[in-house]
């Protein structure tokens, strides 16, 4: 559980790192992240689609699955995203991962992009 | 009007900004309620915040409301603005001081 506050300045640098590419076998960790992956493929068809399994750093919080595969970053490029906000698009993503977020996923952190941004 | 959604709306229509989080602003329960909360100190804006652990009726009408599925959720003069990832993407772009600015929204 996270009873400290981080300051903003120890934040920032979180928010600013790039995605860990990782290889094949960190990137599609278990049967959840394939299941993001594949659901995420077929309805946004993204250029470019990075699914991350952060559920370690989360052992012992509130929400931690002890089966693992409940805390997840996805970045993606989609030409969908064209024209949409911030809400608009993270809205296509949760919507694609519905019944995923609701039963499984605890935690989804968005990175949306059009391609060119 | 459903009674859940006559509550929030009473809520977000009655703050300028309010966060409905895991936690409280002092203990926040989840980083990324955590870092919602930072955001917002560092923005020196006065805010409410709606531990949504600590009442099940406004943890699953929140998500309603607006149609979005996560907790941290961010409400500025009634609107939906993002959770979390929009906040820190916004706050980083300069548009969430923008916005604070736009809607006049009351200091801290």
């Amino acid at each position: 559980m996270c009873l400290t506050r981080p300051s903003l300045k120890t934040l920032l640098p979180f928010a600013k790192q790039t995605a860990y590419m990782g290889n094949m076998s960190d990137t599609f960790t278990g049967p959840v992240a394939a299941e993001i992956t594949k659901r995420l493929e077929e309805s946004l068809d993204p250029s470019h689609l990075i699914v991350r399994d952060d559920s370690e750093q989360h052992r012992g919080h509130a929400g931690h699955d002890p089966r693992g595969e409940s805390h997840f970053t996805v970045e993606i490029v989609s030409t969908r995203f064209e024209g949409l906000n911030r809400v608009q698009r993270q809205r296509l993503v949760n919507q694609a991962l519905a019944e995923l977020l609701k039963e499984r996923v605890h935690a989804l952190a968005i990175k949306a992009r059009a391609p060119g941004e | 009007m459903s009674d859940i959604k006559a509550r929030i709306d009473e809520i977000v229509n009655g703050n300028d900004v309010v966060l409905f989080m895991k936690g409280t602003a002092l203990f926040p329960q989840c980083g990324f309620s955590s870092r919602a909360v930072a955001i917002l100190d560092h923005l020196n804006v006065k805010f409410e915040t709606v531990d949504v652990l600590q009442d099940a009726e406004i943890r699953n009408g929140i998500k309603d409301y607006s149609d979005w599925p996560t907790i941290p959720q961010l409400y500025v003069k009634g609107e939906f603005v993002g959770g979390s990832d929009i906040m820190m993407e916004m706050f980083e772009a300069g548009e969430l001081q923008q916005l604070i600015a736009d809607k006049d929204v009351a200091k801290a």
